[in-house]
C-alpha cells in the first residue's frame, strides 16, 4: 500500500545541512501495523511529515526518494491532489493532544470539518457521523461532549478526539506519531488498546512511530529500527524481539527496564545520538557500539539478510551464549 | 457573568475615584497658577487676582476645591476660567471636530494593518516581508511633524489643493458638493498622517501574532486534515491570532477624546488635542480636569468592553 524508497530529507542549518532522513526505505502492506522505532531526533517524525506532505519547507528539503501510495508517487503530486489524499486516505495523529486541537472551535466542529472537506453530506448526517466517530473511540456521552471545547477535555480525551478526527473519513493508512508519549501510563494503555482495536475492526494500515519498545511489542507486525536518519534493522516483530541482529537494537532492548533485572543498574547505551549535521563516517552507530570492527569506522556495511525478511545493516554475527560478536 | 459585570463596575468606579483625586492633585501641584498666567498684563492688578481667586474658590483649601469642581462637573455647571463658557459644551464642539479625524484614521489603521501584517507573516523573509519591515520601521522612527511637512509640501505642490484647517475659508457660496469635497481634502492628509504610524506599529504586531500562531500544533493538525492553505491560514490560524487584538480594540476608545496635539496643531485643526494643549498653557483647570476625567472614564470603559469581548471570542475565558 505504502512504499517509501530511499527517502532523503535534509534540513538547512547554519553553514550547511543536517541529514534528518538519509535514505530510508520501508513498506506497509494492507491492514498491517508497522512500527518505526528510534530515539528522539532520529528522523521518525520527519519521515511521517514528509509522507503527509506537511513538512515545513524551508528549513526542510526533500533531496530524493519516492513515496508510492496505491501506485502514485506522493512526492510528485500537486498540492491540490495531495489535499485530497491528506485526511481522506492518509490521516495522522500527533504527539501532543494538549495543543493539537484548535482551542477556539468545538470538537464537533473540528471533526465535522475533517468530513466536510472530503465528502458531500448534509449537516444532520454529518453530526450523526461525528457522534459515531466519538463513540467509536470510546468517548463517554458523545452527544454532549461534541459541543465541548478542547480545554474542557482531559489529555486522554483530547487524544481520543484526535483519533476520531483522523478516522472520520475512513482512511486506508493512519500515521500515529508517538500518540501516547504525552499521556499518563494508564491512559497510554487505553489509547494503545483503542488503536489495536480500531485497526483490527477496520482493516486499516497503521504506521506507528514511537521510541517505546514496550508499546511496539504490543501492536507491531513489522518493525523498522531507525538511527540517525537510517534504517539499521527491519523484520517481523517476533524476529526483532527474539533475535535482534543489530547491536543498536540489542542495546535498545537491553535498556528496557524489566522485572528480571530488578535491583541491578539499568543499562544505558554509552555516548549520545550523533548530531545529524555531523554524522560519523562509516556506520553511524560505531562510536557507541561495543562490537565495532576496524572497518566500521570507514565503511557503512550494507543490509545483511537473516532470512524471513529480517535484515540488518551489520555483518557481525552475535553469539547469544557467549555474549560477544564474531565474523 | 452578571457577578463579573457587577464586580467590574464597582471596581472601576473605585478606580475612577482615585484617578480623580490624583489628577486633581497633580494639576494643582504643577508649576504656574491660573491667576498669574500673564503677570505682565497691566490689567492684572493684585485686586483683580484676588477677585479671580475668590470667584473660582482658589483661596479655599484643596479638598474644598476638589469638592466644588466635581460638584460642578456632575451638575454640568463647570465653566472655563478663560472665557466663562460651559466646559462640556466646549468639549463637545471640539469633539465633533476631532471625530472625523479619529474615525477615518482608525478605519485606515485597522483595515490596512491586517492585510499587510498577515501577508508579511505568510511570506516570511520574502521581498514583500522585508520591504514591509523596512517601511514600518521608517514610519515608526520618522518624527510626525517632519513627515507632516513633507506630505503638505508634496500635496500642495502636486495637486494644488489647500490642506490647512478644516475647510477653505470663503467657500460658503459654493454648492454643497464642492464644500463636501473641500472637507474631504482637508480631512485626508491629517488622517493619513495619523494612520501611518498606527499602521506601522499595528502591522508589526499582527505579523508577530500570526507567525506565532502559524507555528502552533493545531495549525499542523489543520493541514493534516487536508484543508487548503487558505482555510488553514484564514480560518484556523487567523481566528487565534486575532484574539489579542480584541483587547486592543477596546483601548482605542480613549483615542476618541485624546485627539492628536501635533497633527491638530500643524493643520490648525480645531480639535480636542489642541484645546487640551491650549488649556494646559492657560492653566485652565476646569477644561484640563474635565478632559482628564472623560479620558479616564473612556479608558476604564474600554477595558471593560475588552473583557466582555474577550469572553465572546475566546471560549477558554468564562467568567
Amino acid at each position: 500500500m505504502l512504499s517509501v524508497k530511499d527517502l532523503k530529507v535534509y534540513f538547512q542549518v547554519d553553514g550547511g545541512f543536517s541529514r534528518a532522513v538519509d535514505g530510508v526505505s520501508f513498506e506497509i502492506q494492507d491492514g498491517e501495523t508497522v512500527c518505526l522505532v528510534g530515539e528522539s531526533g532520529c528522523g521518525k517524525s520527519v519521515s511521517a511529515l514528509t509522507i503527509m506532505g506537511i513538512l515545513p519547507q524551508p528549513p526542510g528539503k526533500i533531496i530524493g526518494g519516492t513515496i508510492f501510495f496505491k501506485g502514485q508517487d506522493l512526492l510528485l503530486m500537486k498540492e491540490e491532489e495531495m489535499q485530497k489524499v491528506r485526511g481522506n486516505h492518509i490521516a495522522m495523529v500527533f504527539q501532543e493532544p494538549m495543543t493539537s486541537l484548535n482551542p477556539v472551535f468545538t470538537i464537533g466542529d473540528q471533526i465535522e470539518e475533517a468530513i466536510r472537506i472530503h465528502e458531500r453530506i448534509d449537516e444532520a448526517e454529518m453530526r450523526k457521523r461525528s457522534i459515531q466517530a466519538l463513540k467509536d473511540v470510546g468517548m463517554p456521552s458523545p452527544e454532549q461532549r461534541i459541543n465541548d471545547y478542547p480545554h474542557q477535555l482531559s489529555g486522554g480525551q483530547r487524544q481520543r478526539v484526535m483519533i476520531a478526527m483522523a478516522l472520520a473519513c475512513n482512511p486506508d493508512l493512519v500515521i500515529a506519531d508517538e500518540p501516547t508519549t504525552a499521556l499518563d501510563v494508564t491512559v497510554q494503555a487505553q489509547i494503545l488498546n483503542l488503536f489495536k482495536d480500531l485497526q483490527q475492526k477496520r482493516r486499516m494500515s497503521l504506521l506507528y512511530i514511537t521510541h517505546d519498545l514496550g508499546v511496539v511489542a504490543k501492536i507491531a507486525d513489522q518493525i523498522y529500527v531507525m538511527y540517525a536518519g537510517i534504517i539499521l534493522e527491519k523484520g517481523a516483530a517476533r524476529d526483532i524481539f527474539y533475535n535482534p541482529c543489530h547491536p543498536y537494537t540489542r542495546a535498545l532492548l537491553a535498556s528496557l527496564p524489566s522485572r528480571s533485572k530488578r535491583g541491578s543498574k539499568l543499562y544505558s547505551i554509552p555516548g549520545s545520538v550523533p548530531d545529524p549535521a555531523h554524522t560519523p563516517k562509516g556506520c553511524p552507530f560505531h562510536p557507541r557500539c561495543s562490537f565495532a570492527l576496524e572497518s566500521c569506522t570507514s565503511q557503512f556495511p550494507g543490509m545483511s539478510d537473516w532470512g524471513n525478511g529480517h535484515f540488518s545493516r551489520c555483518p557481525v554475527i552475535y553469539d547469544k551464549e557467549a555474549g560477544k560478536g564474531g565474523n | 457573568m452578571l457577578s463579573f459585570i457587577g464586580r467590574s463596575v464597582i471596581q472601576k468606579i473605585v478606580t475612577l475615584f482615585f484617578v480623580s483625586i490624583v489628577s486633581f492633585l497633580i494639576i494643582h501641584m504643577a508649576p504656574g497658577k491660573p491667576s498669574q498666567v500673564d503677570p505682565l498684563n497691566p490689567k492684572f492688578t493684585p485686586e483683580m487676582v484676588e477677585r479671580f481667586r475668590k470667584e473660582f474658590h482658589l483661596d479655599k483649601p484643596l479638598y474644598t476645591q476638589y469638592f466644588y469642581f466635581y460638584h460642578d462637573l456632575f451638575t454640568g455647571k463647570t465653566v472655563s476660567w478663560k472665557d466663562n463658557q460651559p466646559v462640556l459644551a466646549k468639549i463637545f464642539e471640539r469633539f465633533l471636530n476631532s471625530l472625523p479625524l479619529f474615525i477615518v484614521g482608525t478605519i485606515l489603521t485597522w483595515t490596512l494593518s491586517f492585510p499587510v501584517g498577515i501577508r508579511s507573516a505568510l511570506h516570511r523573509g520574502g521581498l514583500y516581508d522585508r520591504s514591509a519591515t523596512f517601511f514600518s520601521y521608517l514610519f515608526i522612527s520618522i518624527p510626525g511633524f517632519f513627515f507632516a511637512y513633507i506630505l503638505i509640501i508634496f500635496v500642495v505642490n502636486s495637486f494644488h489643493v489647500p490642506v490647512i484647517g478644516m475647510e477653505t475659508f470663503g467657500l460658503e457660496s459654493l454648492s454643497w458638493q464642492r464644500m463636501f469635497m473641500d472637507r474631504i481634502w482637508h480631512l485626508l492628509i491629517p488622517s493619513i498622517l495619523g494612520a501611518t504610524g498606527g499602521i506601522a506599529v499595528l502591522s508589526r504586531y499582527v505579523r508577530s501574532q500570526m507567525l506565532e500562531v502559524e507555528g502552533q500544533d493545531y495549525v499542523r493538525t489543520a493541514k493534516a486534515k487536508g484543508l487548503t492553505a487558505e482555510q488553514v491560514h484564514y480560518k484556523h490560524a487567523l481566528r487565534n491570532a486575532l484574539l489579542p487584538f480584541v483587547t486592543m480594540f477596546g483601548l482605542i476608545l480613549p483615542g476618541l477624546i485624546g485627539g492628536s496635539v501635533i497633527i491638530e496643531s500643524i493643520f490648525s485643526w480645531p480639535g480636542m488635542g489642541r484645546m487640551a494643549y491650549e488649556a494646559i498653557l492657560a492653566r485652565d483647570y476646569p477644561i484640563i480636569l474635565t478632559v482628564n476625567f472623560i479620558s479616564a472614564v473612556l479608558v476604564l470603559g474600554g477595558t471593560f468592553v475588552s473583557d466582555l469581548l474577550y469572553m465572546v471570542v475566546d471560549p477558554r475565558i468564562r467568567l
